[in-house]
C-alpha cells in the first residue's frame, strides 16, 4: 500500500528536518555574533589569538568571579572557550582531582582527604585566592532587637545541642523578645555552611539540623524577610542587592561590633566571618598557552573582575600574593 | 452526521430528569479539569508577565552574562538543549521503535526471556531522572570517557526516554487490528512486509505522538545535567557532538539563584522559551495524530 508508505517517509523526513535543523543551527552561529566587537580590539598584547577550552567546575559562590573573569577575557581572546560548572566545592574538587577540570572554584580550602585524591591521580595545584567574601548574618528589617550578635549568641543558636532546645529569642538571651526564632541557612553541600560551621560552632559540618535549608540563596531572602523572628546567613552579595528587606547583624567576636562591609572585610576587621575564596588552579593545566594567559589577565584585572561580579576586591598585600603565586606557578612549568 | 449526533442528543434528552447525585458528579469533573487549566493558565501567564521586560531579540541572540544580567541571552542554552534533543532522537527514537516491533511482533511471550524484559521495560520508565544521571556519569562520561560532552547527555537523555518510547511505540502497534495483519499474511505477504507496509504506517501516528512526548519530558529534565556536569555558564555555543554545553533548565537554575533582581526577569523569560519549545512539540504530535489518523 504506497499510501502507507508514502505516510511513512513523511514523517521520517520531518523527523530529519527537525534534527538537522538544530544540529545546523549550531553550527552556523559560533564566533559569528559574539565575537564580532571584541576580536578587532584585542591581538595586541598576547600577540595573536589562543584557543582552546579551560574546563572550570566547583563552588556556585565563587562561579561568577570565575565567570565574569571568562567573560572579560572572551573580550580579548574569543576563541578561548571556558565552561563554568557549578558543582558546588566538594563536588568541584571531585572533578578536579580526578583530572576532568583544570581550574577549580572553592568557597574554603581543599580537605586533606580531597588533597589525598589528587596526589593518588598525580594531580598537582596551587591554591590561589582570588576574593574576599563577608559572611552576613541577616534579619528582616522589623527585628529592632537584634543589632549585633556575639559569636558565642551565634553559637547558641546554630550548635547542634540547640536542637529542639533553642526556639525562641529570648532562649538564646533573656534580653530578647519571646519572638519564634525561625532559622534559615544554605544545605549541607555547601561551602558556605562548611565556613560558617567551622567558625561559629568550632566544628565543620556540626550544625542543629531543624532549621530551613535551601541551596538558593534567595530563599533564604525570602524566609529570613517574611518571618519576624527569621535570621539567615550567605554571602555579602545577597545581603547588598537585598537591603531594602533585611538587616545585616553586627559581629562581635570579642573586640566590638562590627557591621560587615567592604571595608572591614578587606581589614580584615571582620571576624571570623570574612573569609578567603579560593580558585586551583591545576599545574599541567597552567602550561597550558591559554591558561597561563588567562591566569595573567585574572591576576591583572582581580580588583575589577571583582567589583563587576560584585565581590569584595584582594587588599594591595593579598593582589600583591595572587599576582606573585601565579608568576610561581607558571615559571614551574 | 445524523449518525453521530444521535447520542448527544439522547444524552440531552436524559438529563433532564437527572438525579441531584449526577449533576453533583458532572460539577466534581468539570472542577478538576477547571483545576489543572487554572494553573496552566495561571503559570504561563506568571511567567510571561514576569518576563516579559526581557522577551525580545536579545534572549536568543546574547550569550549569557554575569556582568551585565539585563541584556544577557540564552543562546547557548538554546542550542544546547536543540542539540541534546536533536541527538537523543536520533538515538532514542529508531532503537525504540525497533524495541517496540521486537517486543509486539516478534517476541514469543510464552518465554521467560521475553516477559522478564518486559517487566523490566516498565520499571525503567518509573526510575527517577537522576538515577540515569548518575548512571550517565559514572559509564559514559568517566568509565566510557567520553567526558562532560553533548554525546554523554544525548546518550543518558537517550536512555531515559528509551523504555517511554518502547512503551508507547507498543501501545500504538498493538493498537493495530490483528485483522489488517491477517490480511495481509493471507495475502502472501511475509511478516516484515505486513510489518513494513500495513503495521508500522498505521501505527505511525500513535509512535509519533509517544516519542515526542517522550522528548518534550527529557527537554525540561535539569536533574540528569546537574550530574554529569554540565556548565552551567557557557558562553559560546555547541560546535559539536564532543563540545562542553549548557542546557535551558541548568541555565534557568542557575539564574534563580543569582542575587539580582534582574536575573528572576531572565530565568522567568527563559521558562517561556522552554514552554514554547516545549508547546511547539507538543503541537506537533497532535499535528501529527490528527494527520495520519486512521480509524477502523
Amino acid at each position: 500500500m504506497t499510501s502507507g508508505q508514502r505516510r511513512l517517509s513523511a514523517v521520517a523526513t520531518a523527523a530529519l528536518v527537525v534534527s538537522l535543523a538544530a544540529a545546523c543551527g549550531g553550527d552556523a552561529k559560533p564566533g559569528s555574533s559574539e565575537s564580532t566587537s571584541s576580536a578587532a580590539a584585542s591581538a595586541g598584547s598576547e600577540g595573536g589569538q589562543l584557543s582552546g577550552e579551560i574546563k572550570v567546575d566547583g563552588s556556585s559562590t565563587v562561579a561568577p568571579l570565575t565567570q565574569a573573569a571568562a567573560e572579560l577575557f572572551g573580550e580579548e581572546q574569543a576563541q578561548v572557550k571556558i565552561p563554568v560548572g557549578t558543582s558546588g566545592t566538594g563536588g568541584g574538587f571531585e572533578k578536579f582531582c580526578a583530572g576532568e577540570t583544570d581550574i577549580s572554584d572553592a568557597s574554603r580550602p581543599i580537605k586533606d582527604e580531597e588533597k589525598a585524591a589528587c596526589e593518588a591521580k598525580g594531580i598537582k595545584f596551587t591554591e590561589l585566592t582570588v576574593a574576599t567574601d563577608a559572611l552576613t548574618v541577616v534579619v528582616p528589617k522589623e527585628n529592632d532587637w537584634a543589632t549585633c550578635l556575639t559569636t558565642d549568641q551565634l553559637k547558641k543558636m546554630w550548635e547542634p545541642a540547640a536542637e529542639g532546645k533553642v526556639k525562641t529569642w529570648k532562649d538564646v538571651d533573656a534580653k530578647f523578645p519571646a519572638e519564634e526564632l525561625k532559622l534559615y541557612g544554605p544545605g549541607t553541600d555547601s561551602g558556605t555552611f562548611d565556613y560558617f560551621t567551622d567558625e561559629i560552632n568550632g566544628e565543620e559540618g556540626a550544625s542543629r539540623k531543624d532549621y530551613s535549608p535551601s541551596e538558593n540563596d534567595n530563599d533564604i531572602v525570602t524566609g529570613v524577610a517574611g518571618a519576624k523572628g527569621g535570621l539567615g546567613y550567605f554571602g555579602f552579595t545577597y545581603f547588598e542587592e537585598n537591603a531594602d528587606k533585611l538587616k545585616a547583624v553586627e559581629i562581635d567576636s570579642g573586640s566590638g561590633c562590627t557591621a560587615p562591609s567592604v571595608e572591614a572585610a578587606q581589614g580584615g576587621k571582620y571576624t571570623p566571618l570574612a573569609r578567603p575564596l579560593f580558585v586551583y588552579v591545576s599545574a599541567t593545566a597552567a602550561k597550558r598557552p591559554e591558561v597561563g594567559a588567562f591566569l595573567d589577565y585574572y591576576a591583572t584585572n582581580i580588583n575589577a573582575i571583582a567589583k563587576d561580579a560584585k565581590f569584595i576586591p584582594l587588599n594591595s598585600e593579598q593582589e600583591a600574593k595572587l599576582k606573585a603565586d601565579i608568576t610561581t606557578l607558571k615559571s614551574q612549568g | 452526521m445524523a449518525i453521530l449526533s444521535t447520542p448527544r442528543s439522547a444524552v440531552q434528552l436524559a438529563s433532564r430528569g437527572r438525579p441531584l447525585k449526577e449533576h453533583l458528579f458532572r460539577i466534581a469533573l468539570l472542577a478538576s479539569l477547571a483545576i489543572a487549566l487554572v494553573f496552566l493558565t495561571l503559570l504561563i501567564v506568571y511567567v510571561v508577565e514576569e518576563g516579559w521586560p526581557r522577551l525580545d531579540s536579545t534572549l536568543w541572540e546574547n550569550q549569557p552574562s554575569i556582568r551585565r544580567p539585563e541584556t544577557a541571552g540564552i543562546q547557548s542554552g538554546i542550542f544546547g538543549t536543540l542539540w541534546i534533543i536533536g541527538l537523543t532522537a536520533l538515538m532514542a527514537l529508531p532503537t525504540g521503535i525497533l524495541a517496540a516491533i521486537y517486543l509486539e511482533e516478534y517476541a514469543d511471550k510464552t518465554k521467560w526471556y521475553n516477559r522478564l524484559l518486559e517487566l523490566n521495560i516498565s520499571n525503567l520508565a518509573a526510575v527517577p531522572s537522576i538515577v540515569y544521571g548518575i548512571l550517565g556519569l559514572g559509564i559514559i562520561a568517566r568509565w566510557m570517557a567520553f567526558g562532560f560532552t553533548i554525546m554523554t547527555g544525548a546518550i543518558t537523555i537517550s536512555l531515559l526516554v528509551l523504555p517511554i518510547v518502547i512503551i508507547s511505540a507498543r501501545e500504538a502497534i498493538r493498537a493495530v487490528p490483528p485483522s489488517i495483519r491477517e490480511g495481509s499474511l493471507a495475502l502472501g505477504a511475509t511478516q516484515w512486509q505486513t510489518i513494513y507496509r500495513q503495521v508500522l504506517p498505521a501505527s505511525i501516528p500513535g509512535i509519533a505522538t509517544g516519542s515526542i512526548l517522550a522528548l518534550s519530558r527529557a527537554i525540561g529534565e535539569a536533574a540528569p545535567f546537574l550530574m554529569l556536569g554540565a556548565a552551567t555558564l557557557v558562553r559560546f555555543n555547541p560546535e559539536g557532538v564532543w563540545s562542553s554545553f549548557s542546557v535551558l533548565p541548568l541555565q534557568i537554575y542557575s539564574f534563580i539563584s543569582r542575587p539580582q533582581e534582574e536575573f528572576a526577569v531572565l530565568a522567568a523569560a527563559a521558562i517561556v522559551v522552554l514552554l514554547a519549545i516545549l508547546l511547539l512539540m507538543n503541537s506537533v504530535a497532535i499535528w501529527l495524530r490528527n494527520r495520519y489518523q486512521k480509524r477502523w
